[in-house]
Formats: structure tokens, C-alpha cells, sequence
């Protein structure tokens, strides 16, 4: 069996310049940093990540499994990714739907990995699926599929959240 | 046969906050939790750790759902009157507007608390209640006392 938590073998290259935005994507994402999340592989519209396990990410002492709420991040995350990656020019993604099945915890003092593709793009919306897993894709944790909006910036001045929303009329 | 069982006392605040508490990843983040009656309010107080974009800023759509699958099953185990968490089964997500580097509330409905499966809304707002930020809904596994071995091994 191989390794499950080596990288996928690279294919299905990204666009010129686009690499660097993904990696910038989990780097520059604060929570994601917070989180000690890894971007493992990228491929055009797919994405590999690596939750390392962390006590202090539990989500029941009692069994030292991983949050449920951490897979969530993940996935939401590495959807992300893959939606930014199935674009041909970097652009900016907010998720507009997320659903999640829980079909089992991760194993104790596990780190948890996830992989998601984008399987439709189109203008303004990336439809992605995702799995976390911790050993064998082919026993999930959870599956994942999300909705996210294409040019989610567009519009949007930096710093323009940091003011509360505008009243409507 | 048919002996009548005096129902559990109703949770306290505290009972609430140690629940929380014994989350590390609700501790993590900063989840703070406040039971009036049988209605309960988690905040999540805002630090430059949580934020997902960095542009608008934002905060992350991971924070968000997690935030508000702590305010299901928080108060799930206020239905219950159990200090115990239940497990999750699946939950969906709206996100309505971006999270603001601001606090974040929220709120949940136990729509229908059955002997096996709990179905339960969630609200998260920030400025403003009827605002709302992003909504959950989702179905949780309560295993009841005496009917543990339903619950999938952990």
C-alpha cells in the first residue's frame, strides 16, 4: 500500500502564475496558518491539504479525536483551493454553500487529509466535492460538497469589512 | 412497570460553559456561552487568527460552521438536559454575507429532539439579529442512556 499521506503524482499542470496564488491561498490565510494547514499537491481544479493533528484541536478530550469542526475548515478550505486552481486567471472565491456528512471520526491523534475537485466551473459559481480521510480516501471521514462564488471581490475595496454592512434602504 | 421518573433538572450556564470548555478546539477559538432559560447564546469574540480572507478582512467559512455546530450541539444538550455532546451526521451551511472582524453570535432551534436523531437549526449574526451572517442546518446522533451502543465507535 503506498504512503497515504505522499502527494498524488503530479498532472493536469496549472495555468502560468497561478501556482504561487494557490500556495499564497493556504499561506496567506490566516486561520488556515493558525491551523497548521498544509497544501500537499495542486493540479488544475484539484487540491490536496494535511490537517496536522494538534491537542489543542481536539474536539473531545476524552478521545483525542480531531474536531469535527477542524474537518469542516479543512474542506471548506481545500474546496477553496480547488475552486481557485479550476480558474485560468487567479481571482477571489467566497464559499456560498457547504454540506458535510460525518460518516465516522477521524482515529485518535491522527492528522486528517483532505481532497477536493472542482468538477464544474462556470462564471460566476465553482462547484467542488471533497473527502477528508485519514488513512484510505476509500474510508471517508466525511464528504464534503460545496458551492462557491467566482470574482467574490469583485467590488469590494480592501478593507471595506471593516465597517459594519451598509442599512438597506 | 410504568415508574415515573423525575426529569433531569434543567442545565445551568456554568453546566453550558463547561461543556464548551471541554472542547479544545471551542477553546481555540474563544467560544463563550450564555444560557438564559432554555435559550442559548454563543459569542465568538474576534481575533486576527480566525480571519480566511485577508483582503476584505473575513472571516473564515470554517469558523463560521464550526462556530455555529458548537451552538447545535451546545444546545441540543439543553434540550436534553444532558451534559454530553452529541455527534454530528451532517450538516449544511448557508453563508449569507461575509463574517466582519467583528463578534459573532449565535443561535439554535432544536426543531425536533427524537430518541435517535436531533434536527436542529442555527443562526450566526453579527451586528444585527435579523442580519444574519450564515445558518446551519443539521442532524446530530443522541444517543440516549440506554441506548449507547448506537453510537458509532469513536
Amino acid at each position: 500500500m503506498t504512503d497515504p499521506t505522499a502527494p498524488p503524482p503530479a498532472g493536469g499542470a496549472l495555468p502560468d502564475g497561478m501556482r504561487p496564488v494557490v500556495e499564497m491561498m493556504m499561506q496567506g490565510t490566516p486561520h488556515a496558518r493558525a491551523l497548521g494547514f498544509q497544501l500537499m499537491d495542486v493540479q488544475r481544479g484539484r487540491a490536496w491539504a494535511r490537517a496536522p493533528f494538534r491537542d489543542d484541536l481536539v474536539g473531545d478530550a476524552t478521545t483525542g479525536v480531531i474536531a469535527g469542526g477542524v474537518v469542516t475548515a479543512l474542506l471548506d478550505q481545500v474546496c477553496g483551493v480547488a475552486a481557485m486552481s479550476a480558474q485560468s486567471e487567479p481571482s477571489s472565491t467566497a464559499t456560498i454553500d457547504l454540506r458535510i456528512d460525518y460518516m465516522r471520526a477521524a482515529a485518535p491523534g491522527r492528522s486528517v487529509l483532505a481532497q477536493a475537485h472542482c468538477y464544474k466551473l462556470t462564471r460566476s459559481v465553482a462547484f467542488v466535492r471533497a473527502v477528508a480521510y485519514d488513512a484510505d480516501p476509500e474510508d471517508p471521514i466525511a464528504n464534503a460538497t460545496a458551492a462557491f462564488m467566482i470574482a467574490a471581490n469583485v467590488g469590494r475595496k480592501p478593507g471595506s469589512n471593516a465597517r459594519p454592512p451598509r442599512k438597506p434602504k | 412497570m410504568s415508574e415515573i421518573v423525575k426529569p433531569p433538572p434543567p442545565l445551568t450556564s456554568e453546566q453550558v460553559r463547561g461543556l464548551i470548555a471541554s472542547i479544545p478546539y471551542a477553546r481555540y477559538l474563544g467560544v463563550e456561552a450564555e444560557l438564559r432559560g432554555d435559550e442559548l447564546t454563543l459569542a465568538l469574540p474576534y481575533k486576527d487568527t480566525l480571519i480566511g480572507n485577508p483582503m476584505l478582512p473575513a472571516l473564515h467559512g470554517g469558523v463560521v460552521g464550526a462556530f455555529m455546530e458548537f451552538a447545535a450541539v451546545a444546545q441540543i444538550a439543553v434540550a436534553q438536559r444532558a451534559v454530553r455532546l452529541p455527534k454530528t451526521i451532517d450538516i449544511g451551511i448557508d453563508y449569507l454575507r461575509s463574517g466582519r472582524p467583528t463578534a459573532t453570535y449565535a443561535r439554535a432551534r432544536v426543531t425536533k429532539l427524537g430518541r435517535r436523531i436531533a434536527n436542529v437549526r442555527v443562526e450566526a449574526w453579527q451586528y444585527e439579529r435579523n442580519d444574519p451572517i450564515a445558518t446551519l442546518h443539521g442532524h446530530f446522533l443522541v444517543a440516549a442512556a440506554d441506548d449507547d451502543d448506537d453510537a458509532p465507535a469513536a
